[in-house]
């Protein structure tokens, strides 16, 4: 645990905190699904008792009539309380989809696992280490990676956790509602640190994460960053405009699908641009030939990052 | 058929497996299925007794949040060895290496299993994967978690993995071997009258449980071989840094995890199935369903791999689909507990220790498997996954399923292991504490997943800390538990009563046999002419 004072700290919690509707949403199933558990368990836990102790050996009681099979008794007994389940599989179901799919107004935050903290970098380039200021009311997604083992970023007061992985990004969103402090975790165990691999989530109002941006401090936005990266590195030498090498264009790349040599097509997603530039011979382009070097080793995780934010701006120029 | 003439040694002919030899060459070069299930019993008590004394440290470290009790590599190091004991060395091998081995080719009137060479062959493997598991300890440990996740595993780690592997991936070849002489004994070894509806239910899950062995560890062994090659040859499998995908290793450790659940499951519910109906003197409800639900967990407990997934961006339709099928498992296992019920209802029930621990595996294996399908629930697992709540749900499986069904096996069947009953008493004593002090040790972990305290902390909010302790005194209750059988049935080998030869009243071909059987189980081949569990009939013959 980091020093800082932590969230409510009840001597004894029995109930979660939730900062969202989709987290009350959770409870709401669970609650109902320990409620159909109950229903079906109560029962099974009396009659056994009940059983054991009314045909106790020894006691006198009618023992006679016992059937020993009964094929309406079983189909009833498996396909009842199977299908009294199902509707929470599709509940769950339900909200998982949504879960799935963040809207496409969402604030993106950039977060970096590695052992042992959280590494993130909000759009206007503010970064934290640990700790993860929030507003309310806005959908905010997390795109992460991982430069190590695999992490994974567990937010309990909105009832999702998402694996953070080397070599490809995932993501997970959530909008908060309710300002307050929480608590972040890792929780795919990953070596020594792996229980202090953690931090304070802060739900803050839009205006107080407005004011936290501008005192956290940051000269220039992920895009802006990348922008620089993308000269830096040599990227615009071939890609630029004007370039002389014919390079594929990348205005208006992001999202796109790219047609492959050999048929098919691949998605220009984050993974796909991360791993184009790590792994040029991965996935050749058609109608070009793959002249670009590597760059694994050479760019780290964070600058990956702004490169993509940048590459996410370059629009369309037809 | 059903009692031939018990035999009774003949001046100058040994009467029992247990003292017709007494050298050391007659136990450790035995081919006796009976004496080699005792060398598992010996050898899994043991690596039990070492997995407890983790399990122990990790709770004494749990009272204190701040993890000030040892250094984090060392509770990493605890909870490692904790889980590759228990799994693979005394859970997975548990009843079927012993009670399998033992009573297997008794309970289908065979004089041993198929290949008795091969048998004992099985008992030196699980040694040697043993040998490299003590060596691992002794070298210092290992910290990957039992899951040995990629590229943790191959990369980052810096203890002794190669050599824990190597001990997980060798005694997998036990468990082949176990499988492939189960299969062959139930289909080839099946005394005259014995067909296949007239096995016991405990056979009819040890047989599922071989076909688990056989299909799904030679699984596990692969992704382990290619998890040493990363390790020690940088041969990219896993590690994206080497091309590798950890993704994948997620994928090929629980297509074999998963179903290894179901080893560690099915014979139990074998064992419990055998109690239930002895102790309520009653045929077993709906024999048949019962007989198919274990081939049926089987079989759907290799599509389900997936439902450990549902967080590490596996796509949305797979999760739906294992969530799906995750759900389907239910019904299998549904069938056992109300066809046990139903068992039980009407019947004349003596609450001996054996029923004593039948009855508690009953309540515990349900909250066990409900709170299984709270996580296969898509958006409850994206809250619950890798938190307490999953510990506390396989501990309920794993201690309260396994675990009990384990004791109460041992207890029914000791005075046919050992010829000496066991001190009653003492033995409903022990499965009382035992049954207190695993709820009390393992409820609270339920709402503390629930709170979000995620699995493997060391260090932890200190708004948890009177959960934990809470639950780490129960484990001290759990610990008091365990010594009561271990010591008394010790005690019985030479003080306990002399057992007769069917002390229960049971209907198993295993108690037509004197206790101890004689080396070759039955003095005649035995017959069978009567239904599985004919309790009824006896009782109308009776009165």
């Amino acid at each position: 645990m980091n020093g800082a004072p932590g969230p409510a700290q009840y001597p004894l919690l029995l109930w979660p905190q939730a900062a969202s509707h989709a987290a009350v949403h959770v409870d709401w199933l669970i609650f109902a699904f320990t409620a159909v558990t109950l229903l079906l368990t109560v029962p099974i836990f009396l009659a056994i008792t009940y059983f054991a102790l009314m045909y106790r050996s020894g006691r006198q009681v009618d023992r006679g009539h016992t059937v020993d099979r009964n094929v309406k008794i079983e189909l009833s007994w498996m396909l009842i309380p199977f299908f009294l389940t199902l509707a929470f599989f599709a509940w769950g179901a339900q909200i998982f989809d949504v879960e799935q799919h963040a809207p496409a107004n969402s604030l993106e935050i950039q977060a970096i696992g590695r052992q042992w903290m959280w590494k993130f970098q909000h759009p206007g380039g503010q970064a934290e280490i640990n700790d993860l200021h929030v507003p309310t009311g806005q959908p905010v997604l997390i795109n992460m990676i991982s430069q190590d083992v695999i992490h994974s970023l567990y937010l309990p007061a909105f009832r999702v956790q998402m694996e953070t992985l080397p070599g490809r990004y995932t993501q997970l969103w959530f909008t908060a509602n309710r300002p307050g402090e929480y608590r972040l975790y890792c929780s795919e165990y990953c070596g020594t640190d792996h229980s202090v691999m953690d931090g304070l989530l802060y739900v803050m109002s839009p205006r107080d994460y407005a004011h936290w941006l501008s005192q956290a401090g940051s000269s220039q936005s992920l895009a802006a960053l990348g922008k620089k990266l993308f000269s830096n590195y040599g990227c615009s030498g071939c890609h630029g405009v004007g370039a002389t090498i014919r390079a594929p264009d990348l205005a208006g790349l992001y999202g796109r699908p790219v047609p492959m040599e050999g048929g098919g097509s691949v998605i220009a997603d984050d993974t796909y641009i991360r791993d184009k530039i790590l792994n040029p011979d991965n996935n050749l382009i058609a109608g070009y030939k793959q002249v670009m070097p590597s760059f694994k080793g050479v760019i780290p995780e964070d600058e990956l990052m702004q490169l993509i934010a940048y590459i996410k701006t370059m629009e369309s120029s037809s | 058929m059903r009692d031939p003439a018990t035999p009774h040694g003949t001046i100058g002919q040994p009467s029992d497996y247990l003292h017709a030899r007494y050298t050391l060459r007659s136990w450790f070069f035995t081919t006796d299925h009976k004496r080699i299930g005792l060398l598992y019993l010996a050898s899994i008590t043991a690596f039990f007794v070492l997995g407890a004394i983790a399990a122990g440290l990790i709770r004494l470290c749990l009272v204190v949040p701040n993890g000030q009790i040892f250094t984090n590599d060392t509770y990493n190091k605890l909870f490692t060895m904790h889980g590759v004991i228990m799994v693979w060395f005394f859970l997975i091998p548990s009843i079927p290496s012993t009670f399998g081995n033992f009573l297997l080719p008794l309970m289908i009137g065979a004089k041993d299993v198929a290949f008795p060479r091969l048998n004992l062959l099985s008992w030196y493997v699980f040694m040697t994967g043993a040998l490299f598991t003590m060596i691992t300890l002794i070298l210092g440990g290992v910290d990957t978690g039992w899951t040995f996740y990629a590229p943790f595993s191959t990369t980052y780690s810096n203890t002794y993995v190669i050599p824990a592997l190597l001990g997980v991936i060798v005694v997998g070849f036990s468990s082949i071997l176990t499988g492939l002489n189960f299969v062959v004994t139930v289909h080839k070894m099946r005394c005259p009258g014995m067909t296949w509806f007239r096995m016991p239910i405990f056979i009819w899950t040890l047989y599922a449980t071989s076909l688990i062995f056989l299909l799904g560890t030679p699984v596990i062994t692969l992704a382990l071989i290619l998890l040493v090659m990363e390790r020690a040859f940088h041969i990219g499998v896993f590690d994206p840094r080497l091309g590798g995908d950890p993704v994948l290793f997620e994928h090929l450790f629980w297509f074999y995890s998963h179903p290894a659940v179901y080893i560690m499951v099915l014979p139990g519910m074998g064992v419990i199935t055998e109690l239930v109906a002895a102790f309520a003197q009653k045929r077993v409800f709906g024999y048949k369903f019962v007989a198919y639900a274990s081939i049926g967990l089987a079989s759907i407990t290799f599509l389900v791999w997936g439902h450990h997934m549902f967080v590490n961006g596996q796509s949305q339709l797979a999760s739906t689909v294992f969530s799906f099928l995750s759900f389907a498992v239910a019904v299998p296992s549904a069938v056992k507990v109300y066809n046990w019920t139903a068992t039980i209802h009407k019947g004349n029930i003596r609450l001996d220790t054996p029923m004593l621990y039948a009855m508690g595996y009953i309540g515990l294996f349900v909250l066990g498997g409900l709170t299984g399908l709270f996580l296969a629930t898509l958006a409850v697992d994206a809250h619950l996954h890798d938190t307490y709540f999953v510990v506390a749900h396989f501990h309920y499986i794993m201690v309260g399923g396994t675990m009990l069904a384990f004791l109460g096996g041992l207890h029914y069947w000791w005075p046919k292991f050992t010829g000496r009953m066991y001190p009653e008493a003492f033995g409903r004593v022990g499965a009382f504490l035992i049954f207190i002090g695993f709820n009390v040790t393992f409820f609270p972990q339920f709402i503390l997943g629930y709170l979000g305290m995620p699995r493997r902390y060391h260090v932890y909010p200190p708004e948890f800390q009177l959960l934990n302790i809470l639950s780490s005194a129960g484990s001290t209750i759990l610990a008091v538990g365990y010594f009561f059988p271990m010591i008394y049935l010790i005690w019985s080998l030479w003080f306990g009563k002399r057992a007769p030869a069917n002390p229960w009243q049971a209907r198993g071909l295993e108690w037509t046999t004197s206790s101890p059987p004689p080396p070759h189980n039955f003095a005649v081949t035995p017959r069978v002419d009567f239904e599985p569990y004919d309790y009824a009939i006896k009782a109308r013959e009776v009165g």
